[in-house]
């Protein structure tokens, strides 16, 4: 290193403009300790700004604000139309007539997840027809396989509950009309359901829960 | 060591800073103190504009949610009382009115109002509100003593009443600045004829000049508010972050105090 | 537990982080570097108040550089887009406003300091050599940094940033024979527009900072090459103990580290104190006009450039009369140009036996003071609406602006000047 040259403790000592042996060294220490500990408290302080700038803005947070849908002109066993989307995502409401919430609440044969056991919907929905209300389902129109939009099929033998369902066309998964995925599709997961909660009779509200 | 050239640099810093606005106004503007902890007064303010101007002036970089939530309003009785036009709370408060026909109609479009107390400030806004009068030489039948020849229609009329242009008896003033008074009358001054004040109408608006006054403080109020919605936050940060750099700059001080020590 | 004297710096011991250490300068210099840069560069010691405007400068291209990316994140770099982006980013983004005051700030900030620091060089006679290269690199780093102001003005496309810009590009337009062309190929277009926004945020955020790193690194390499002055003027290298160490030097890390974080303290409370307490500067670092948008059709009561420009502003617009044929407006711009370059020849124009103006005779004093009255009074008349009165004045002080430079030469000479000691003048601490 440089042990050939003056050491900095030494230069300077004898006829040079400093000397560093001359003071008191554990209160130079402390100095520097406290005064560190308070700068890195200023650092941190400081940061705060700089990373809270990267969160969502109020434009973002405006956007992702709850979408109030009116499902009142739908019939039985037609999904809404044109669907609505909810933080860009498409929300598929479905009218579900008493044969098909009758199908539903049977025991289901080939589903992957016939008890929604993964986490892909809140508690109100971990039921046989996935949702608050038997006769309406709602759930993110996006495929748990990579993401395409699935569309809504009117046919009696669709999957194992025999009526209709959502069937993805760029993979060929097929979910239940309560979103729940059939065995052996390329989809691993059921439809997600998003928070919801009902406003009135012909109302809901995507993105909000509390009192149904 | 303090040298001349210091002493002068600091004169030189302490003359009294540019005069930003050309000052043309013929009229002895009042004054305006902004007052954002006033929230009820932003409240009224807010109400104000939403009934009154919005239709034609867009606050299009102010959003309705920050706003409200400020002034400390719910948002449901915003969307009740306040958002006319079916927006959502989230969304930016723009006007409805078509650009293309304001143009048309005024010759101008509406300008938006987000920034306009600081392009002309508060004082600017309170005394423009007050001084319409009734002028029939203008297309709009009306003039303003703070903007001459202004293109608007006095929007706030039905609240302020008709107001014309009048000669009224106002106090003298003497050259030392203090109203001059009658001797033999204790309190009483001494009045000359002025021309070109302004009168209202009695009876011709909803309020009176002590309740039109309050209310045109509100709204100047409230847009001094949408200009820089940041504005309290900023000066409450400001004191927490400066406390904290005079506690820090202390022990720098006495870190740096410590090591020159060593140097002789 | 070792007594004081016993007890050796924690960094010579055998730990962690001399062994990891070790293993960097094996591969990389990175003590030599440090010991070179700070730990054995011998710095004066009487450095004062004017000293600390280098570190300054430093302090504030970091903050610009920083707040300006963290900014460019919710800019919008276009003409319909970039007011209403500014807007969002003071009210919608979190501590957008923040972000936003600090980097007006810093840019009115960036520049006093600067012209403080360029100051403490004409004081102490820092241009002289052996340091002449290391000012005219400061001069071009003054020039890159006027144009990235310049540049940065335009992006609020604000009304008066609109204005101002048409301005100045206009004043291209004056050259002879190449103006109009020369106008058109700056601009992009035939008027300011989106296109010429485009091009001036490109150069701000990425061309001019990239240059002005760099050149700031050139200028401390060579002020490190040579050592630095004193506010004595004298040669410290001259005098060297038997260690060859300065006499009147001492290592800048830790005394001048420790020195300069305080006063970077004390800087961050004036500074901070307006970002968050005056970040408009009464109209100074936030013009009023620039909080409406940019319209080609409505130009602001009076057109003025940022503060900082207004004593150069000030000597374009004293040029009130054509010459040769060629307009006043190129005249005004060579003025202006001029009265920019000049302070560049400061080394070759200072005959001075001297180099600090402690020591040197009345002449110089009397001259710098008038130098730094004529160059404030400038910057005044600039801020304001062109008068009959306010044109003379500032005809009269373009001259004596000049005549600081022009004269220096011969003044330098002829003037007494005292004794220059050969130890410094330090009181101690």
């Amino acid at each position: 290193m440089s042990s050939d040259d003056a050491s900095l403790e030494n230069s300077g000592t004898q006829t040079g403009a400093f000397d560093p042996n001359v003071s008191n060294k554990s209160r130079r220490y402390f100095l520097i300790g406290a005064t560190s500990a308070l700068a890195a408290v200023g650092v941190v302080g400081a940061a705060v700004p700089f990373l809270s700038y990267w969160s969502p803005s109020a434009k973002a947070r405006a956007a992702g604000a709850p979408v109030k849908i009116d499902f009142s002109k739908l019939l039985p066993g037609e999904m809404l139309s044109p669907i609505q989307a909810w933080r860009g995502k498409p929300i598929f409401v479905v009218y579900r007539d008493d044969e098909a919430v009758e199908a539903l609440n049977e025991q289901p044969h080939d589903l992957a997840d016939p008890e929604s056991l993964k986490p892909m919907q809140p508690d109100y929905a971990q039921n046989a027809t996935r949702s608050r209300w038997p006769e309406i389902g709602i759930y993110v129109g996006i495929c748990t396989h990579l993401g395409c939009s699935p569309k809504y099929v009117e046919v009696d033998n669709f999957v194992a509950t025999k009526q209709g369902g959502f069937f993805c066309p760029c993979h060929g998964s097929r979910f239940d009309l309560a979103g729940r995925v059939g065995r052996g599709y390329p989809a691993p997961d059921n439809l997600e359901v998003p928070p919801y909660r009902f406003e009135s009779d012909t109302v809901v509200v995507i993105g909000e829960e509390g009192a149904a | 060591m303090i040298r001349i050239k210091h002493l002068i640099l600091l004169t030189l810093l302490s003359l009294p800073s540019a005069l930003w606005a050309a000052s043309e106004i013929n009229w002895d503007m009042e004054p305006f103190d902004a007052d954002l902890h006033d929230k009820p007064s932003l409240q009224n303010g807010m109400r104000l504009y939403v009934n009154y101007c919005i239709g034609c002036h867009s606050l299009k970089f102010q959003r309705y949610q920050q706003t409200v939530d400020f002034m400390g309003i719910p948002h449901e009785t915003a969307l009740e009382n306040l958002i006319f036009s079916g927006q959502k709370i989230g969304e930016l408060m723009t006007t409805a009115m078509d650009p293309e026909g304001a143009k048309a109609w005024f010759g101008a479009a509406p300008p938006d109002l987000t920034q306009v107390a600081k392009t002309r400030g508060g004082e600017w806004i309170y005394n423009y509100l007050k001084t319409f009068y009734d002028d029939p030489s203008r297309p709009l039948g009306v003039n303003n003593k703070v903007f001459e020849n202004v293109g608007m229609p006095n929007a706030l009329v039905s609240l302020q009443g008709v107001q014309r242009e009048a000669c009224i008896q106002v106090p003298k003033i003497a050259p030392n600045g203090g109203e001059m008074r009658d001797p033999r009358v204790p309190g009483k001054a001494i009045t000359h004829e002025k021309c070109g004040e302004l009168v209202v109408d009695e009876g011709t608006g909803l309020y009176n000049a002590e309740e039109f006054d309050a209310a045109i403080y509100d709204l100047t109020n409230f847009l001094y508010y949408v200009a820089e919605p940041t504005r309290l936050e900023r000066h409450r940060t400001g004191v927490f972050v400066l406390l904290f750099l005079v506690i820090l700059g202390c022990f720098t001080y006495l870190l740096n105090r410590e090591y020159w020590k060593d140097v002789r | 537990m070792s007594s004081p004297e016993q007890q050796e710096n924690w960094f010579k011991q055998d730990n962690w982080f001399s062994r990891s250490m070790g293993w960097v300068d094996a591969r990389f210099p990175a003590t030599e570097t440090f010991e070179y840069h700070m730990s054995r560069y011998y710095a004066p010691k009487n450095f004062n108040f004017f000293y600390y405007f280098g570190v300054f400068a430093m302090v504030v291209l970091v903050l610009q550089i920083v707040t300006g990316t963290w900014l460019t994140m919710n800019y919008v770099a276009s003409g319909e887009g970039a007011f209403a982006s500014v807007e969002y980013i003071m009210r919608d983004v979190e501590y957008g406003w923040l972000m936003r005051y600090l980097h007006s700030t810093g840019a009115s900030f960036f520049f006093i300091v600067v012209y403080l620091h360029m100051y403490r060089a004409l004081m102490y006679g820092s241009y002289r050599g052996p340091r002449e290269l290391l000012w005219l690199i400061g001069m071009v780093i003054f020039l890159a940094l006027m144009a990235e102001g310049f540049f940065g003005y335009l992006l609020p496309w604000g009304n008066m940033s609109y204005w101002g810009a048409q301005v100045i590009v206009s004043l291209v337009g004056a050259i002879p024979y190449v103006g109009p062309d020369l106008m058109e190929w700056v601009r992009g277009d035939f008027l300011m527009s989106g296109a010429t926004l485009n091009r001036f945020f490109a150069l701000h955020v990425i061309a001019l900072p990239l240059v002005l790193v760099i050149l700031v690194f050139v200028h401390i390499v060579a002020l490190h090459h040579v050592g630095s002055n004193n506010p004595d003027g004298i040669d410290i290298k001259k005098n060297k103990g038997p260690d060859g160490v300065p006499v009147d030097g001492i290592p800048f890390h830790p005394y001048y580290t420790v020195h300069d974080i305080h006063a970077i303290v004390v800087f961050f409370i004036v500074f901070l104190g307006f970002v968050f307490f005056a970040p408009e500067g009464w109209g100074y670092f936030l013009e009023k006009p620039n909080f409406e948008m940019a319209d080609p059709l409505k130009t602001p009561a009076h057109i003025a450039p940022v503060w900082y420009y207004t004593p150069f502003y000030s000597m374009l617009r004293a040029v009130t009369f054509p010459l040769f044929g060629l307009d006043a407006k190129f005249w005004g711009f060579v003025v202006m140009v001029a009265a920019i370059i000049v302070p560049a020849m400061l080394p070759w124009l200072d005959r001075s036996p001297v180099r600090s103006i402690r020591y040197k005779g009345r002449w110089s004093k009397f001259m710098l003071g008038q130098f730094v009255i004529s160059f404030f009074i400038l910057g005044y008349l600039g801020t304001q609406a062109p008068t009959d009165l306010g044109t003379a004045a500032a005809q009269f002080f373009t001259i004596t602006y000049f005549l600081y430079f022009m004269l220096m030469p011969w003044y330098t000479r002829i003037e007494t000047c005292k004794p220059e000691p050969d130890r410094l003048n330090f009181s101690g601490h």
